[in-house]
Parts: structure tokens; C-alpha cells; sequence
């Protein structure tokens, strides 16, 4: 997004140069709550243990509050304020379950299911379970678009049928590198990606959002393939996905030939083996081969990316591709 | 920024209008090839704010950003190719697809529609064949700015020499001369109806050449500046802020307080923003005042400067104003080389700098932050806020953002003191106001009325007849409310518009018959607030989509489920995008469309098959 | 304010480079020192572009740069170090004129830098193998630490001199002591009273002097003083410099035993090839990286046929060999691949007090830590050097070194007159044994980079193979024409060995410290192949042929 808005960043607690931290008395849900200036209203819930349901927000990127669903009602607000990005301030008092906040909530996430597939984000099927939000209350979908046609609509343009089907995004399923797929038909347009791709990791901009409204996507310059843009496949923005849209090509090949099974998965965290910077991995196993890499984003070192040789290059441990078997073949003392 | 190019060559023509705007905005580069991973991080953010102005000269030399324009543009700024191409693909006047040089942009929004806009598109329709001429195109177009001449239409031909034209009273005659690369009449000036003894603000309008400098100083111009010099920061503010003087663009916020809290600030630069992307439907009062009084802005914009300590100054001014960006930038001009604008202004060690910036076809950046982001070169994305712009605006730096009737009232209230101010309208509501009176009127134009003129008294001097003949009027513009019977006698003031849950906005009036079918204004508005949505968040973004496919189903009287239904799911949209969305646009994007349904009964009507409601089906 | 030397960190250490980045986003200064126009450099405020091997020089024109205008730190130098009168008067010659002339680098951004290091409230210089992979490494390294010196940018949070680790345990090797001159925890072999310790907790006797570094081994073995070699999880047959002369010398060993997950080339040698697991996701461990942050590593696969640990292969070889390699404190299990790495890293840090304090818990709870962590309530170290700062400082003081001038060792002529260095590509590592094996979108395979002025000169068109030819060998590549590099530069990586042989070029003239050879600066021509060769030669030189990729 915009780098010209720079929210204060708090110095680390330890550094030398940090001043005392004023605090703040706020009241949540009856209770009282102290936090450090610079808090945000998210992370005060979080340490209370409100559950508090997010999508487009993530540990290690800038809160772009758009998926709204994290919102909570702020006494004296005209409108509902998203906790994500709003910070404490003294005296504030806040309603994080109010029937005005369940109703915004249920309505966001019905207006995103009526309008995505969301078969592969099951956290926000958990979180339409817990909200009872119905995806179909707006209709029946729209017959799905044709490849291309999403990215070429044009600003303050767009066609509109009788109203008895709900329009979706849905479209053909985008593959164009061997590393990774990407299914827009499943995109909630969160910014994750984008972010990951911009100054909060990655730094190669190869995508932004494109268009305006309905039509805003997800787009390389004029929608060119991954290949001829500037992705450099560190696979930051798969990981953040929170849907599924972006899949590693390890597990969409799996989920297409029947064959991903979380049930025989094991998730391990270990260390990068490439360069002296030591990021964190985490790998998905099954059936003895690594079926995806990820990055957590607590990792002191690494706080969720990884360049595209820990994110793709580790296979390297099941031998090169057509070579299988080939090990060493020498006999052991 | 290790970026990677595009590799799409760009022509002649679009290279030379490039190096042409970045010739004139910056230094040559250094001599010697360019490097390829040309500098850091530092200097291309410094850059960025060019890249609206590019895609500009972009689209105005080719007729749509190609991908060697575009990747050529990138790479002198600096930008990344994605990032270019979402900010070009996010305004409605730049194409990112191919397209005929002449575009004729015909307004179909409220108050055209209201004067035959429809039928006229039909005639376009049947009459012109896209395909035999690839030389134009002509495209449904929201609100132009001229509803008091409606119907309305603006003539873009790229080239060379580009020409942009808009004009009212259209007749279908006219586009197709238009579209065959004929000529189009001028467009009019702004009518003033009103006696012009009762003008304040718009005194001047008519009255004097707006294209002279020594005209604008003989009927009392810049006295203002030199009263402010004398005053002081300090002392500016203060009378500003005892003439009660509020913000005219909408949301009604003490100007005074704004200043103030931008001149407490210690961060350096700060910035002043005349927000003149006047795009509210119906509304064409800033475009008076521009066209009309272009000297007036500027100087006000100066003294605001001098108050609030910013040496820069833009104003945004939105694309379909052809007539007002020319005078804005010949008045600029002008008092530059009066030493009126620039260093040392008036020899009294003043400096201030004036910019236009265009907009490119968004209604979202009337919104304030939408502004900012769009004039520092990124996607008209408007944010949250706290922090406010007093505070982070254009640049990161402090920001004062006012609407251009806002700061046209400034200098009046500098030269006669904030008190002789406040003492015209109400307590609450101090001073004149501009309306824009469109509609099933007589006398359609730009009225100025002290506030806490009855809204009745307003009908009666545009013409609009009897009041019981009067169906209904949208106040306050598409994001306002319906008002209709005893509500047209409320006095025009902020408190008492709040009172029964209408707006003054901007200022629109747009009176409607009580013949009149609501429901296609009512699908316009739904389809315009579509359009507009930047797409950041989700209530506005799908919400805006859900409220036009439910008006759809009430106009083709096929509502899903029951009627009461489909009025409960209308006010559940309503109530999330009230509640939830980012910015002013998602939070009233159902205002006037529920106010219809409260008031107006409009699906009760459409239900029981009245035309009022005027159903497509 | 950041000075990132010798290091194009945005491809070699992409996820260090994210930090700067912030950084930069968050106001930070940086500017990189690199003889080409990296990816790295784009991001600079400034990039001083200097000519290979003129480190030094321009180390000094900045340090005399900073003394001259009373920029240096006095208060600091004063009480901290020692040395500083000496070095102000090595540096005086080193006028910014001089530096100019000297590095190819303009007076005015030497004195950029030197002022924008010299008045940064924290400044850090970060360094990789542009620095290190020279003939006079350590001298390198040293100029760049009297540039911290001077300006007391040292032991303080966000200062500091930072060399990147380029492999990912490197810095564990050094740790655990696989080095010729230390014991684990970096104490000296050459110390009596730590070998002493050692030898009563192992129950063996040390040899008492220093062994032998890569570069010495070779040497050793062209002098017939070393008939031996066990090599684990190194490809010295395609990452030395020289590979001619490498693969001689390997042929000419009595037995050499390779330890490694692949049959690497180097494999392919041996008389004997031991396969293990990969230690990074089929065993338990530690890693250390580059900010002396060690951190687990953990088991997720089972290794593939009989591959060991290389914990297992040691130890039994060790047995076979009459030895017990059992920790300190635990049973002998009955099957040595059954040594747990718990064991053995406690074993480690009872030996090593900068690890003392990182019990194997403590590593899973804090997610790594950084040494020095002497006991078990200690946070780890941040960063280093602190002492420096206190009043009156406690032990050695800080040396200045007046390290001299001195250019590669191999000077350009008229025969081989371009300048050929190293680096890498983003999607790569090392000689491939590791990258080779994913379909990167990003590989474009190995190429010859060249100055847009040269390839006009030498009349070369992107995409052509050439011959490259240096004193000790010839190769073919095609050419690549990279706006980023001064005339006179070229480029080449070592990613691709199957395909260009780059090490065939490269010279082993190497530090007589670190023993690091000269990867970055050897003297080539380049010459255009028959008309007909615009697809690649079947056999070009060298003992590789070439491909197409």
C-alpha cells in the first residue's frame, strides 16, 4: 500500500533508546485492561483472549484493514472501528461481541461467500459456522467468467444481469510456473499477498490491485504471466494466503489427483539449509517427501518469508527431478 | 528499487510526452547511459507523485496506456510496472485496453436522466456503429458537473494536440457530429439565477473577466492577502475560526479548528490540499466558482498557506472540468508573474507554490485521503482514520484539506473579520451557502442563501412550482436522502438537516416530479456507487454489487423470496456498509436509495406496480 | 546508516535483505561498495562502483576523509583503542584525489560515505566474499574495522561489523571447532590449559599445534606432505578455485574417503563414499547462522536407503577405530545410531562457555539464541563488544592496523586484459548440488556478463558462446550483456559446473590467514568462436564440455 503512510513504529522493548512506555487504562467487554501506548485494539483483545476473527491482518504485515470483519464497537463512534489497526487510547470503551458487531461480521462474511469459492479457507468456513452466515442468501452464483475476462474490465464499466444471480469472481484457475498456481476464483482480496510482495517483505512489487470496485484483482503489470513479471518466487504471498487461492504447485497437483491427505501429514520446524541467514521452515510432510514449505511468522529470524530457494529448492533432499533412487550407492563400513 | 522492466517497447509519441512532463518537473538525467537498476529506495519514492501526471500525458497523447507507455513511464519514476498499471487501471479516464482516439463521454447520471439522457443514448445506440469507425467511441459517463444544463457530454481527443471539450444541452445531432469528429458548442457558464444584490461569495461571477488579474484586483481582490499579511498566522486563524465557517464539501468540520491543528504541528513541510474533485452527482457550485472567480481560489489558497505555514499548495481538480482547469492555471499563471504566488510573495517574505493535479475519473478522491494517495501517485485507496491528515497527509507530512468553496469564503472573513461572518445564517450554521438546484426546475443554477434559509423558499426562487407538485428532492447529492411534504419546509442548516436524517452534503438540490420514476434514479445511483467503489474493503465492494442486483429484482418485480424479504436484506446491507466500510462512500452509498424505501415507499410501490416507482418491468 | 560492502545481500542473503529494506522504508541510509550495479546497489542512496581488489584504498581515502574533517570519534579511539596515532599517519597520503585515482570511485562520493558513516548516530558495515574472497582478506577485513574504529561505531545496538555467513552452518562449523586452530567454543588449540581441559573431558591427547586449512591441505598435498583425505559434505572438485589444479591433486591422493547426501563430483573420486542423511530435515541438531544464533534443526524425513547420520558414520567410525565417542555423562547406546543429539550438544556446551547457558530447552523455548550465553539465565548476546564502551574499558583495547595497498594478484594484460570476477544468482547455490534439483523459473543458466562497451568492442551479441580464456584454463559460455557493469568488468557465477566450468578461470592465489582464494578478481580474455558456433560447441575447453541450457 501507500509507503507514505508510516505508522509510528515502536522502538524493540530492549533497545537502549527506548522511554518508559506510557499506559493505557482501557475497558473491553466490562473489563479493564492496561496496555503500552502503540497497542492495538486487536492485540488487546488478544491478550485477554477474545477471540477475535481476522482475515486480512497478519502478524508480520501492516494492517491494511480491508476484509472489516475484525471491527468492534467503539463507545462515542459513529461507525464500527476495525481492532486491527485502531490503536488504544485512554478511556476508550469497547464492545467486541455487541449484536451490532455479530451483525457486521455475519453480513461481511456472507457478502465474501456469496462472491468467492471458499472451499480451501477453512478458517473462514469456521468463522461463517460461528457467525451462522449465509453464503446464499444473495442468490444462486453467476455462471463463472471466462479466462481473461476479469482482467480486462475497465474502470467504471461493468455489465448487470436482472439481479436473480449473485456475481462472483469465479474464473479458471491460473497456472503459469512450475512453483505455484493461482486459483482467483478463491481470492477475498485481502492485500495479503500484495504486502508480502511490497515493502512488508519481499520488495519485488511484481503485483498490486488492479481495477476498482468488484473488478479490483489481483494483476501483473497489463495481467502478463508470473514468468514475464518481476515474481521472483520466494512464495511469501503463498503463505500468507489465508484461502487458498495461492497454492503451492506441490499441493494443487496433489488436491487435483486426489492425493493431499492431511491426515498422513506432519509438520516440522527445522532450519533453511542455503545461505548463513538461518530462516525458519516449516515443512509439510507425507509419504516421506516434503509437499509444501512454509515460514512462521514468529520466527525471530525470518517472521514469515522465505527466498525461492528455501521455499522450492529444499526438494532437493529427494534427489534431482528423473533421478530418483540415484543415492550414493557406496557400501556403508 | 531493483525492479524489472517491461519489455514492451514504448513509440515516439509516447517517449516525447513523457520526457516532456518529466522535463518540466525534473532535471535531466545525467549524461551517459542509464543504469539499469538507475537509484534507491529514497529518490523514487521522492518520484512517485509524477505518475498520475504521466499516465495523464500517457492517455492524452495515445488514447490509452499502452504497455511500452506504460513500462517507459515506470522506468523513468521508477515504479514498479504492477504498481503502475494498478493505478492506471484505477481511474476510469485512463484505458488500459486499445481505444479510438475520440472518446465522447455522454452523462447518464441523475440530473441528465432526469432531462432525457436515455433517450438520447438509445438514439447513439441505433445511430452510431462503433465498428465502421475505429477513429471513436462514445461511453455512458457519471455525473459531468453541468446538470444545471443537462443533458451533458465531454469530447476527449487524444493527440498531438489534444483537444478536451464538455458542453450542455446536448442533442443526439450534436454526438454524432461530435463522434464524427465535428465540432461542439462551448460550454456555458454557470446561471446564477439569483438578484445579484444577494450574492456574497459568487459577487463576482459574471461581473468580472476571470481571465484578468487587474479586473480581479479592481473589484476588491487581494485586498484579503494583504489583510492577512498584516494579521499573521495566528490571528488568521482566529477569525476563521469566530466566523464559525465549516467545511462545504460535506462533512461540515470547523475550518478554524482544522487550521489550527495543522499550524500546531511540528513536523516541516506541511501542505495545503484545495480538494476540487467536485464529483458529487449534482453538483457544479465549485465549477462556478473556478470558471467563474478563478482568482478568488487562489488567493484564498495563499492566505490559507500563510496560516497554516505550508508553502505548497495543490489543488486536485477533477478531469471534467476543461473550462475550470484552464482558467485555474491562466490565474495561477497571472499571479505568478505578479509576484503574487512564488518566493517573497508581496515583498513580504511569503512563499507560496501552487500545483494543479488532475484527477482521472474517480469519485473516491473526493475523499480526503483518497486525495492524498492519489496525488502522491498510488491507487485513490482512501484509509483509516485516526491518524488524520492534520497530522499524516500528502507526503506523510501535516496536511490541511479544504473543499474549494470552503476556502473561497476565507478571504472575505479575513478583510471583514470572522464576527460580521458569523453573524449572517444560523448559530450553528454561520454564513452563506452554495447550492446546486437541478431537477424539474424553471431556474436551474447555483444559488448562495445565508444557512437557515427554508428549503421551500430555495424551490420557490428556482421555479419548482407548487410544493404539493414536487414529488420528492434529493438533497445533499447520491449519497443524501430523499426529503419530500412537510420536510421541504426545514431551514437549509447542518443541525436541522441532521435532525431528520438528511444531509446537506454538497449542496445538491435536484427536485423531482411527482410523475417522476424513482427506481431508475434510484438503479443509477446503485450502478454509479458500484462503479465508484475503490474495491478495498468488503462491505463497499460487494455490498455496493448487492444492492444493484436487489434494485434489479425490485424493478423487475421478481424479488427473491418475499418482498419484505428482500426490504430486510436491503437494510442489513445497509446497516454493515453503515457500519463497516472504510470511508464516506461505502457508509452512504445506501443512504439516499434506503431514504427512498423509508420515505418514498418505493418497494411497496413497485411491489403494487405504481409507476412512480417507475420499474423497468 | 548501513555500508554494505562486497555483498549483493539482496540475492545471496535475500531474507537479511528484507531487514534493510524495513530499514530503508523506515529511514535508514545505505549505500553499497560493489564493482557492479547489483540488485543490491539499486537500493542505495549511493553506490560507490569501485574497481576489484581497491577495498583497501578506499577504506582509507574514507578513514584520512573522516580524520581530516576532526570527524572521527576521539573520545572513543581515545579511551578504547590503540593504535590510532600510527594509522592517522599510514591514511594521510590517502587524500580523496588519491582514493579516486586509486579505486575508480569520484572524490565527492568517497567523501559522501565517509561523512554520512562518520556523523550516522548508528552505522553498520556489512561484508560478504567481496571482501573475503581476495588474496589480502584479513587486510580487507581489517580496514574495514578501523573504519568502525574511528568513528566508535562498535558494541553498541544497531552498529556494528557484520560479516554475512554465506552457508547456512558455517558459523556452526566454527563453533563446534572444525577449524585447524580452535576447539569448540573458539578457544585456542595452541592454549596448554584448554587443551588440557579437553583432553580430561575426552580422554585423548590433542595434537598440540594448528592443523591445516583447504587451501594449506592442497598445498600439503602438492608437497606430498598429506596422502589422506576424509571429506564430509564439501565439493572441493567444483567450488576451488583452479579446478584443474584441484582435480590433479584429488587424483594424486593415496585415499580419499567422501562423506556427503549426493554422489557429488568430488564423490565420484573417492575410494570410498559414505552416504548420509541431510542433516537440516532427517536429523536432529543445531545450526548457528550468521548472527551467532544457534538454532534447532529437526527430523521430518527418514533418510532414503542406508543413509546415516553423520553423527552415526563418526562414531562408528571412531569405534572401529578403537574409540568411544559417547557423550559426556550418557550411556553408550548399543547401537551407535542411536546417539541422540541432545547428548551430544550438552557435551558441547559443557565444554564451551560462549554455549554454556543454551540448554537444549532453552533453545526450543527462545526459538535460538546467540551466543555468548555463558549461563542459563543469560538472554544471549545481541550484539558484540560491549566492553568497549565501558569507562575505564576492561581488557585488550581495540587495534588500529595499518594495512597496505595492494592490488589482485593477478594484474590484467595485454593478453588477458578484462577483469573476471564471481558472485551469485538469486535462484542458486554454490555448484548447484543443492539448487539443481527445482524447476526455478528464474534459471537461466550460466552466462558470461559483459559491459554493453565491451561486448560493442569485441563485436559480441547477446546470447553468442564465447571462449573464455584465463592463464589456467578455458571455457565457453554465452554472453550476456549487463548495463550494471563498468567497462572493462565481466561476470560469471559458479552455479552451473556441468554446464561452465567457471573455476577453470578462476585463480587459487590465496590469503595467507584465512587461506580464501581469490574468486573475485583473475585476468581473462575473451575471444568469439568460429562463425557457426551461434549454438553451443561440443567439446569446448577445458575437462567440461559445454551445453546449452
Amino acid at each position: 500500500m501507500n509507503p507514505h503512510v508510516r505508522r509510528p513504529q515502536p522502538l524493540p522493548a530492549d533497545h537502549p533508546g527506548t522511554p518508559a512506555p506510557r499506559l493505557l487504562t482501557l475497558t473491553i467487554d466490562g473489563q479493564v485492561a492496561q496496555v503500552r501506548e502503540g497497542t492495538s485494539l486487536l492485540k488487546v483483545l488478544q491478550s485477554l483472549g477474545i477471540d477475535t476473527p481476522t482475515l486480512c491482518w497478519a502478524e508480520n504485515l501492516t494492517p491494511v484493514n480491508v476484509c472489516r470483519i475484525c471491527v468492534v464497537e467503539l463507545e462515542g463512534a459513529r461507525t464500527l472501528v476495525p481492532s486491527c489497526s485502531r490503536a488504544a487510547e485512554d478511556g476508550m470503551v469497547v464492545h467486541s461481541d455487541s449484536p451490532r458487531v455479530q451483525a457486521a461480521r455475519r453480513t461481511v462474511l456472507e457478502l465474501l461467500a456469496s462472491s468467492v469459492d471458499t472451499s480451501t479457507a477453512p478458517q473462514m468456513l469456521a468463522f461463517m459456522a460461528r457467525y451462522a452466515a449465509d453464503g446464499q442468501r444473495f442468490g444462486p452464483a453467476q455462471a463463472p467468467l471466462a479466462a481473461g475476462e476479469r482482467d480486462r474490465a475497465l474502470a467504471g464499466h461493468h455489465h448487470l444481469g436482472d439481479g436473480q444471480s449473485a456475481a462472483t469472481v469465479a474464473q479458471p484457475v491460473k497456472i503459469d510456473n512450475s512453483l505455484y498456481v493461482r486459483d482467483y476464483a478463491k481470492c477475498i482480496l485481502c492485500y495479503k499477498c500484495v504486502e508480502s510482495c511490497g515493502i512488508d517483505a519481499q520488495a519485488s512489487f511484481a503485483i498490486a490491485v488492479a481495477g476498482r470496485g468488484f473488478d479490483a484483482r489481483i494483476s501483473t503489470e497489463h495481467a502478463v504471466p508470473l514468468p514475464e513479471s518481476a515474481c521472483v518466487y520466494c512464495g511469501t504471498c503463498v503463505d500468507a494466503c489465508p484461502t487458498g487461492a495461492l497454492m503451492f504447485k506441490s499441493e494443487h497437483d496433489l488436491r487435483q489427483a486426489g492425493q493431499w491427505r492431511p491426515a498422513d501429514q506432519a509438520t516440522t520446524r527445522t532450519i533453511c539449509p542455503f545461505c548463513g541467514v538461518g530462516c525458519t521452515l516449516e515443512l509439510t510432510s507425507q509419504d516421506n517427501k516434503i509437499v509444501r514449505v512454509t515460514s512462521p511468522k514468529d520466527s525471530p529470524v525470518s517472521a514469515g518469508a522465505l527466498c525461492v530457494k528455501g521455499r522450492f529448492g529444499t526438494v532437493f533432499v529427494h534427489g534431482v527431478a528423473g533421478e530418483e533412487g540415484d543415492e550414493p550407492s557406496s557400501t556403508v563400513p | 528499487m531493483d525492479l524489472r522492466p517491461i519489455s514492451a517497447a514504448a513509440t515516439a509519441a509516447e517517449t516525447e510526452a513523457i520526457d516532456a512532463l518529466l522535463q518540466a518537473h525534473a532535471p535531466a538525467d545525467h549524461a551517459g547511459r542509464q543504469p539499469e537498476f538507475p537509484v534507491g529506495f529514497r529518490r523514487a519514492r521522492s518520484q512517485r507523485h509524477l505518475l498520475l501526471p504521466g499516465l495523464h500525458a500517457l492517455q492524452l497523447r495515445c488514447g490509452w496506456i499502452s504497455p511500452g507507455g506504460l513500462g517507459y513511464l515506470c522506468k523513468r519514476l521508477h515504479v514498479p510496472p504492477a504498481d503502475g498499471f494498478a493505478v492506471a487501471s484505477f481511474y476510469a479516464l485512463f484505458s488500459t485496453a486499445p481505444q479510438p482516439p475520440l472518446a465522447v463521454h455522454v452523462c447518464d447520471d441523475i440530473a441528465c436522466k432526469l432531462a432525457g439522457a436515455d433517450q438520447i443514448i438509445d438514439d447513439l445506440k441505433q445511430q452510431w456503429d462503433p465498428d465502421a469507425s475505429p477513429q471513436a467511441a462514445w461511453h455512458r459517463s457519471p455525473c459531468l458537473g453541468l446538470c444545471e444544463q443537462a443533458p451533458a457530454a465531454l469530447r476527449i481527443e487524444s493527440g498531438e494536440w489534444p483537444r478536451e471539450q464538455a458542453w450542455g444541452h446536448v442533442t443526439s445531432q450534436q454526438l454524432m457530429q461530435a463522434l464524427q469528429g465535428g465540432a461542439v458548442p462551448e460550454a456555458l457558464p454557470a446561471p446564477l439565477p439569483q438578484d445579484r444584490k444577494n450574492l456574497k461569495l459568487l459577487r463576482r461571477i459574471g461581473a468580472v473577466d476571470p481571465a484578468s488579474l487587474a479586473d480581479y484586483c479592481a473589484h476588491g481582490g487581494y485586498l484579503a492577502l494583504r489583510r492577512a499579511l498584516e494579521l499573521g498566522p495566528q490571528r488568521i486563524i482566529e477569525e476563521v475560526a469566530a466566523s464559525g465557517l465549516t467545511g462545504r464539501g460535506g462533512a461540515g468540520f470547523p475550518t478554524g479548528r482544522k487550521w489550527a491543528a495543522v499550524a500546531a504541528q511540528h513536523a516541516h513541510p506541511k501542505y495545503l490540499v484545495c480538494n476540487a474533485d467536485e464529483s458529487e452527482p449534482g453538483t457544479f457550485k465549485d465549477r462556478a466558482l473556478m470558471e467563474g472567480d478563478p482568482f478568488l481560489l487562489v488567493e484564498a489558497m495563499t492566505v490559507a498557506g500563510l496560516a497554516i505555514g505550508a508553502e505548497r499548495g495543490y489543488l486536485y481538480l477533477r478531469a471534467e472540468y476543461p473550462v475550470a482547469l484552464r482558467r485555474m492555471q491562466h490565474a495561477i499563471d497571472q499571479a505568478r508573474a505578479a509576484g503574487l504566488l512564488g518566493a517573497d510573495i508581496l515583498g513580504q517574505g511569503l512563499n507560496f507554490e501552487l500545483e494543479i493535479r488532475r484527477g482521472a475519473g474517480a469519485y473516491i478522491c473526493g475523499e480526503e485521503t483518497a486525495l492524498l494517495a492519489s496525488l502522491e501517485g498510488f491507487r485513490g485507496e482512501p484509509r483509516t482514520k485516526p491518524p488524520f491528515p492534520v497530522e499524516v497527509g500528502l507526503f506523510g507530512q501535516p496536511t490541511c484539506i479544504n473543499n474549494v468553496e470552503t476556502l473561497c469564503c476565507v478571504p472575505d472573513i479575513v478583510l471583514h473579520g470572522g464576527a460580521a461572518y458569523a453573524a449572517i445564517g444560523t448559530k450553528l450554521s454561520a454564513g452563506t451557502k452554495l447550492f446546486c438546484v437541478s431537477g424539474l426546475v424553471q431556474k436551474p443554477g447555483v444559488y448562495e442563501l445565508p444557512l437557515g434559509t427554508p428549503l421551500a423558499q430555495l424551490l420557490e426562487l428556482a421555479g419548482a412550482g407548487p410544493l404539493e407538485r414536487i414529488g420528492s428532492v434529493l438533497l445533499g447529492g447520491a449519497a443524501g436522502t430523499f426529503v419530500r411534504g412537510d420536510d421541504l419546509q426545514i431551514p437549509l442548516t447542518f443541525e436541522d438537516t441532521r435532525k431528520i436524517g438528511a444531509t446537506l452534503g454538497s449542496g445538491v438540490v435536484l427536485v423531482l416530479g411527482a410523475e417522476t420514476p424513482v427506481l431508475p434514479l434510484l438503479q443509477r445511483l446503485a450502478a454509479f456507487f458500484r462503479d465508484e467503489s475503490c474495491g478495498q474493503c468488503v462491505p463497499c465492494r460487494v455490498g455496493t454489487v448487492r444492492v444493484q442486483e436487489l434494485l434489479a429484482r425490485v424493478a423487475g418485480a421478481a424479488p427473491l423470496g418475499s418482498w419484505s424479504e428482500e426490504r430486510f436484506r436491503l437494510q442489513e446491507l445497509g446497516q454493515c456498509m453503515r457500519d463497516a466500510s472504510i470511508c464516506g462512500l461505502g457508509q452512504t452509498a445506501t443512504s439516499a436509495i434506503e431514504s427512498a424505501v423509508a420515505r418514498l415507499g418505493i418497494i411497496e410501490r413497485a411491489a403494487a406496480a405504481d409507476p412512480i416507482a417507475g420499474g423497468i418491468a | 546508516m548501513v555500508l554494505l560492502w562486497g555483498s549483493n545481500a539482496r540475492e545471496t542473503h535475500p531474507i537479511f535483505f528484507h531487514h534493510l529494506i524495513k530499514g530503508i522504508h523506515n529511514g535508514a541510509r545505505l549505500f553499497v561498495v560493489d564493482p557492479r550495479q547489483t540488485p543490491s546497489a539499486a537500493w542505495a542512496e549511493r553506490h560507490l562502483q569501485l574497481d576489484v581488489g581497491s577495498d583497501i584504498a578506499l577504506a582509507h581515502a574514507m578513514a584520512r576523509e573522516i580524520i581530516a574533517c576532526g570527524l572521527h570519534n576521539v573520545e572513543f579511539i581515545g579511551r578504547a583503542t590503540s593504535g590510532f596515532a600510527e594509522f592517522a599517519r599510514h591514511v594521510e597520503p590517502c587524500t580523496l584525489t588519491w582514493g579516486e585515482a586509486m579505486t575508480g570511485v569520484p572524490a565527492q562520493q568517497i567523501a559522501q560515505a565517509a561523512h554520512a558513516f562518520a556523523k550516522a548516530q548508528r552505522a553498520m558495515i556489512c561484508w560478504t566474499l567481496g571482501i573475503t574472497e581476495h588474496k589480502n582478506a584479513v587486510d580487507n577485513v581489517l580496514s574495514l574495522i578501523n573504519l568502525g574504529l574511528l568513528c566508535g561505531h562498535v558494541g553498541r545496538f544497531g552498529s556494528g561489523l557484520n560479516p554475512l555467513r554465506g552457508q547456512n552452518n558455517v558459523q556452526g562449523g566454527g563453533d563446534a571447532g572444525a577449524l585447524p586452530h580452535k576447539l569448540p567454543g573458539f578457544q585456542d588449540v595452541e592454549d596448554e590449559a584448554i587443551r588440557k581441559r579437553f583432553e580430561g573431558a575426552w580422554n585423548c591427547a590433542i595434537p598440540p599445534s594448528n592443523g591445516l586449512n583447504l587451501t594449506q591441505m592442497f598445498d600439503a598435498i602438492e608437497h606430498g606432505a598429506l596422502h589422506s583425505v576424509y571429506c564430509i559434505g564439501e565439493n572441493p572438485a567444483q567450488s576451488e578455485a583452479d579446478a584443474g589444479r584441484t582435480h590433479r591433486l584429488l587424483k594424486s591422493l593415496d585415499h580419499l574417503v567422501v562423506q556427503d547426501i549426493f554422489l557429488t563430483q568430488t564423490a565420484e573420486m573417492a575410494e570410498v563414499v559414505l552416504p548420509v542423511s541431510a542433516a537440516w530435515c532427517e536429523t536432529d541438531g543445531t545450526v548457528t547462522n550468521s548472527e551467532r544464533r544457534v538454532q534447532r534443526v529437526r527430523k521430518a524425513l527418514q533418510a532414503p536407503g542406508e543413509a546415516r547420520d553423520d553423527i552415526a558414520v563418526i562414531a562408528e567410525l571412531a569405534r572401529r577405530l578403537g574409540s568411544d565417542l559417547t557423550p559426556l555423562g550418557s550411556q553408550a547406546p548399543p547401537d551407535p545410531r542411536d546417539l541422540l543429539a541432545e547428548q551430544l550438544w550438552e557435551e558441547m556446551r559443557s565444554l564451551s562457555p560462549l554455549h554454556g547457558g543454551m540448554s537444549w530447552k532453552r533453545l526450543e523455548q527462545l526459538d535460538g539464541i546467540q551466543w555468548p550465553c555463558p549461563t542459563e539465565d543469560h538472554p544471549g548476546t545481541a550484539f558484540l563488544h560491549a566492553r568497549l564502551w565501558q569507562d575505564p574499558i576492561q581488557g585488550r583495547r581495540a587495534q588500529f592496523s595499518a594495512v597496505l595497498v595492494s592490488a589482485p594478484a593477478e594484474a590484467l594484460s595485454q593478453e588477458f586484459p578484462l577483469r573476471l570476477t564471481t558472485g551469485r544468482h538469486l535462484h542458486a547455490y554454490n555448484t548447484g548440488v543443492q539448487s539443481d534439483s527445482y524447476a526455478s523459473p528464474l534459471n537461466r543458466g550460466e552466462s558470461l556478463d559483459v559491459s554493453p562497451e565491451d561486448a560493442e568492442s569485441l563485436g559480441l551479441q547477446p546470447g553468442e558462446w564465447v571462449r573464455v580464456r584465463s592463464r589456467r584454463g578455458q571455457v565457453s559460455a554465452p554472453v550476456r550483456i549487463d548495463p550494471g557493469l563498468k567497462p572493462g568488468l565481466c561476470f560469471m557465477t559458479f552455479h552451473y559446473p556441468e554446464q561452465v566450468a567457471t573455476n577453470l578461470l578462476t585463480i587459487d592465489a590465496t590469503d595467507p590467514k584465512s587461506g580464501t582464494a581469490e574468486f573475485k578478481a583473475a585476468a581473462v580474455r575473451v575471444e568469439k568462436l568460429a562463425p557457426s558456433a551461434d549454438s553451443a560447441p561440443a567439446a569446448a575447453g577445458g575437462s567440461f564440455g559445454s551445453a546449452p541450457h
